[in-house]
């Protein structure tokens, strides 16, 4: 029986992120994705910075990925949750791991098949955390309601909305921004 | 009602049925051949004809399907049809005939969906020019232990009755029922067993189709168990009962799972386009550096967002696309530091 909680959600918080991969040992333990971690942990740009990041899929309002998916292979469920590509119809194009602006779809290249983090499902329809943020020890990964984050970060505000050059990208995972931002753009000269 | 009619795929769809229709009637040589007993399958094979093409023109017409199809057949086309022949051949032998990437994605899948992959194949092969009155049987004149066989009204072979040749063509569709049950076993097992499987599965995608086959499969054998062991007194339910789950299963096709046969084979052009993607320039990221994707696959996939209506042009003119997933991965993380850094707290 599907018990998915609605009340809960995604706050993801990179900037806490300690590149411990604990997460991506976790996430390998996740039913649906066949002992692949689907979770990105990151040097963001190692020769510099000792600065890590962690990615999750942020599971957009209107996924790129499925839109781009030639065979109709990615879905979005009635809770806003897109899956990795069904097996029966994924023709391995890439073309979703390419363009989705956040980089998270993996190709699995022997099983010419793409997968991607389903935040869980096999955890999540049951009511449960998913495996990641139930390992994460510095909080960058958090699964609860909107009124347990706000007593946790009160300097801090979720935004759900990103600018990828002119692309405004909605999403249903939300990462912690200063207090009072609304949205996030990422262009490397903004 | 009509709102969504796609007329493209209305014409094409009765087109195909229409040719369809023509070729049953040329090829049973003017419903000579035909068998009126299986006039039920003959619908259920039309209707299934109609509504395969109407749903496969609807799925070209998508931006990135039609970009894929177009760009398959023009390589193809470029002159190099025997590199990519031998591309094709690969592919096809192995990922298709041998469903070598099924059985890496798991034992139990690869060697269920290759049981009953086969077993659908080879009842498709006798079934439909079997309903079509393409092929008919008939005993040779002056005896009764030779059968022949015509194909389109042409006598192409016979064999003996009673031998083992004739065991084997008389119960292809029981040889292929049992290759399918034991698929559907397998498969259900995995659905039974695997929590993942268990957790983002439903019926009607997943267990609907594996029930209906397993119904064709159990109640096919039963016509000739009930023919063999029972004197046929169980005939009649036997064969409505076949004859409904066949024709479900055909109207189904187009709207179901089972559209995957005839989605599949578009594998083959991808087959071609990677192997030219290989061959050609290759995109480097800004980020990491690296070659990470074929131009040719990036100018297509900008063309297909920009037609999707997503506009990912950046400031400094280029396009996020022309970063590797890492470099996307860092792109973001980079801008989150830097609202941090300016809000004048890392942590909030």
């Amino acid at each position: 029986m599907n018990t998915f909680r609605v009340d809960q959600e995604f706050f993801l918080d990179p900037q806490r992120c300690i590149g411990c991969h604990a997460c991506e040992m976790a996430c390998a333990e996740c039913e649906t994705n066949g002992q692949f971690p689907m979770i990105h942990v990151d040097y963001v740009d190692r020769y510099y910075t000792p600065q890590t990041s962690v990615q999750i899929c942020m599971h957009c309002e209107d996924p790129v990925c499925a839109r781009v998916c030639p065979a109709v292979a990615i879905e979005k469920d009635e809770y806003g949750i897109v899956h990795s590509a069904k097996t029966d119809r994924c023709i391995a194009c890439s073309n979703c791991v390419n363009a989705c602006p956040f980089g998270v779809p993996r190709k699995i290249e022997p099983m010419d098949l793409m997968m991607k983090c389903n935040m869980c499902y096999d955890r999540t329809s049951a009511g449960k955390r998913p495996m990641c943020a139930t390992v994460c020890p510095s909080g960058a990964l958090f699964y609860g309601t909107r009124e347990e984050m706000a007593r946790r970060r009160p300097n801090s505000s979720p935004v759900n909305t990103f600018k990828f050059g002119k692309q405004t990208v909605k999403t249903r995972v939300n990462i912690m921004m200063p207090k009072g931002s609304t949205e996030l753009v990422v262009d490397a000269n903004g | 009602m009509f709102a969504t009619l796609n007329l493209l795929a209305l014409l094409s769809a009765s087109l195909a049925t229409l040719a369809l229709v023509v070729s049953i009637y040329v090829g049973s040589r003017n419903l000579g051949n035909f068998d009126p007993a299986l006039i039920a399958y003959l619908f259920g094979c039309i209707f299934a004809c109609f509504g395969v093409v109407y749903r496969y023109t609807v799925w070209l017409q998508r931006p990135p399907t039609w970009r894929y199809f177009s760009r398959g057949w023009q390589l193809f086309f470029t002159g190099k049809a025997i590199s990519y022949g031998w591309e094709l051949t690969k592919h096809f032998v192995g990922n298709f005939l041998g469903q070598n990437f099924i059985r890496k994605r798991g034992k139990s899948v690869g060697y269920g969906h290759f049981l009953m992959a086969w077993g659908c194949l080879l009842a498709f092969a006798v079934t439909f020019p079997l309903v079509f009155g393409w092929i008919h049987f008939g005993l040779k004149p002056g005896g009764i232990n030779t059968y022949e066989i015509y194909v389109f009204g042409f006598k192409t072979d016979e064999f003996p009755l009673h031998t083992w040749i004739a065991e084997l063509i008389f119960n292809a569709l029981n040889w292929s029922a049992i290759l399918v049950i034991a698929g559907v076993m397998l498969m259900m097992r995995r659905r039974l067993t695997h929590a993942g499987q268990i957790a983002i599965q439903t019926f009607e995608n997943d267990w609907l189709p594996l029930l209906l086959l397993l119904a064709i499969s159990v109640t096919g054998i039963g016509i000739s168990v009930d023919n063999r062991f029972m004197e046929g007194r169980a005939h009649q339910f036997m064969a409505i009962t076949h004859a409904i789950t066949v024709i479900l299963f055909l109207i189904w096709m187009p709207f179901g799972k089972f559209f995957h046969i005839i989605q599949r084979p578009a594998q083959l052009g991808i087959a071609i386009y990677r192997r030219a993607a290989d061959e050609g320039p290759q995109a480097v990221c800004p980020h990491t550096g690296e070659a990470f994707l074929s131009g040719m696959q990036l100018s297509d996939l900008k063309h297909v967002t920009a037609e999707l209506g997503f506009d990912f042009t950046r400031r400094d003119g280029k396009s996020h696309l022309d970063y590797s997933p890492c470099g996307k991965r860092a792109l973001l993380a980079r801008a989150h530091l830097k609202a941090r850094q300016k809000s004048g707290h890392l942590f909030g």
